[in-house]
């Protein structure tokens, strides 16, 4: 579904890949290798030689941000700019449950969330969209493991309902183990490398 | 009454007496101040006593050319001075473009506008009416065009995380600077409507107390300082929505991505 083709990125090999929908390829690598940079580039958030493409849809065949509705970029820390939860959600989102939360969420003020809280509402507000597309970039890095195991869950049923791929940046290895369903790789020097393909091989 | 009291130049020289003794007074007391008390008191002397001198050749003369020439000057000057005052400049030649295409949609378009249509001055370049209302529209307009623009950079560079994570989240470049540009346009309008607000109250405006001074009917003079508070007004804030809308374009490439890097020089050290 979804298809990367030679995606440059300046300092490593030309990257392909092609995910299939429900697949979710875990990535990890040095802080500085490109991750980030990769998901930016899918994201078009960055101009980049190469194509993206979901089935038939290239990256060029809608505008910036018709393409960013359907491929989502979570990074690393969320940013908010309105002073309560609710606004920076769509219109009649009612899914906050979903990582624990009740509906007094959407009264909270965003300046008295924890970091936790807020990766957890960021996660939420991101699949609000519907986005056939996750690039997710270190989603559990300020949660506990309970809270993790849970948003591994959301992700996992997330894709499955909706036909949909996600790119999973984390530095925590058993979590990569655990949520990438088919592939996996590792940014070294030479740029991606594929450790394995199928969740029991690696 | 009726007549206007020539001053001297020993007049002047008395009220330079005042300043000289503000920059002693500011040297005794090591405020650091007096040297560019100084030069900027000799600055005004020579560029107002020049442009005294231009403005008579001109008026007597009434040649379109010159006034145009003129004019361009004046409009050219005021755009640097908007560029001189930006904390982060758009690189190149397109932040003096911008400049100048706002400073002529505020100044030049309305006082076209003023003269052709409202003073219906004959000819229509009458300069004596002609200058000093351009010259008034640019000073005015200019700070709201400095502010707005100085706010919109300045507020989009502090908060490009919150725009880049609103792109992410699907929203076009001017959803996702929708409330900055609110702030900027409110940045650039607040001088002028407090200025409109306070005006007959708190402050005589400048041009109606020379009207005054120099004769006019007191009512007359109104008259035209409300004018001038209208085409000011105007004019500022069509200025200031052509800057917002042309630099918000600038900060966002074809694929709505924040483009920083291509547009802004370094930051300017003083």
């Amino acid at each position: 579904m979804l298809k990367i083709d030679n995606i440059e990125i300046p300092g490593l090999a030309p990257i392909s890949f092609e995910l299939a929908a429900g697949e979710c390829l875990g990535v990890s690598g040095e802080s500085g290798c490109g991750k980030t940079r990769l998901l930016r580039a899918i994201a078009d958030m960055d101009a980049i030689e190469g194509s993206v493409c979901i089935d038939d849809l290239c990256q060029q065949d809608v505008s910036g941000a018709d393409w960013r509705k359907r491929v989502a970029l979570l990074p690393a820390e969320s940013q908010w700019w309105f002073d309560t939860v609710a606004p920076h959600f769509p219109v009649g989102t009612s899914s906050y449950s979903a990582l624990g939360f009740s509906e007094e969420v959407k009264h909270w003020s965003v300046s008295r969330c924890s970091s936790g809280e807020k990766q957890r509402l960021s996660i939420l507000r991101l699949l609000a969209n519907k986005p056939r597309v996750l690039l997710l970039d270190e989603p559990t890095a300020n949660l506990d493991a309970e809270n993790s195991r849970k948003v591994e869950a959301l992700i996992a049923e997330y894709l499955e309902e909706n036909d949909a791929v996600a790119i999973w940046v984390s530095h925590n290895q058993s979590q990569l183990e655990r949520v990438a369903s088919k592939r996996y790789f590792d940014f070294s020097e030479n740029g991606m490398v594929s450790l394995g393909s199928g969740g029991a091989a690696i | 009454m009726n007549t206007l009291i020539s001053l001297s130049a020993y007049d002047l020289m008395l009220a330079s007496l005042l300043v000289l003794a503000l920059a002693g007074l500011g040297a005794r007391m090591n405020l650091g101040i007096s040297q560019q008390l100084i030069i900027a008191a000799l600055r005004t002397t020579a560029q107002l006593l020049l442009i005294g001198l231009v403005l008579k050749q001109i008026f007597e003369t009434a040649q379109l050319p010159l006034i145009i020439l003129m004019m361009t000057v004046m409009l050219v000057v005021a755009a640097w001075e908007i560029l001189s005052r930006q904390k982060r400049k758009i690189k190149g030649w397109w932040g003096f473009g911008i400049s100048i295409f706002s400073l002529f949609v505020s100044s030049f378009l309305i006082t076209l506008v003023a003269l052709l249509l409202i003073i219906k001055t004959d000819p229509w370049y009458t300069p004596q009416y002609a200058i000093p209302l351009l010259g008034m529209l640019l000073g005015n307009t200019m700070n709201g065009i400095a502010l707005g623009m100085d706010r919109l950079i300045q507020t989009a560079w502090q908060q490009r995380a919150i725009i880049e994570q609103r792109l992410m989240l699907g929203q076009t470049a001017m959803e996702a600077i929708r409330e900055i540009r609110h702030e900027s346009m409110r940045a650039g309008m607040i001088p002028i409507i407090n200025a409109m607000a306070a005006a007959g109250i708190v402050s005589l405006p400048g041009m109606m107390t020379g009207q005054i001074l120099s004769g006019t009917e007191p009512v007359e003079a109104v008259k035209y300082q409300i004018l001038i508070m209208f085409l000011i007004t105007a004019g500022t804030g069509f200025g200031v929505i052509a800057v917002l809308h042309l630099i918000s374009k600038r900060l966002f490439d074809a694929r709505d991505r924040l483009r920083f890097d291509q547009l802004l020089a370094e930051k300017n050290n003083e």
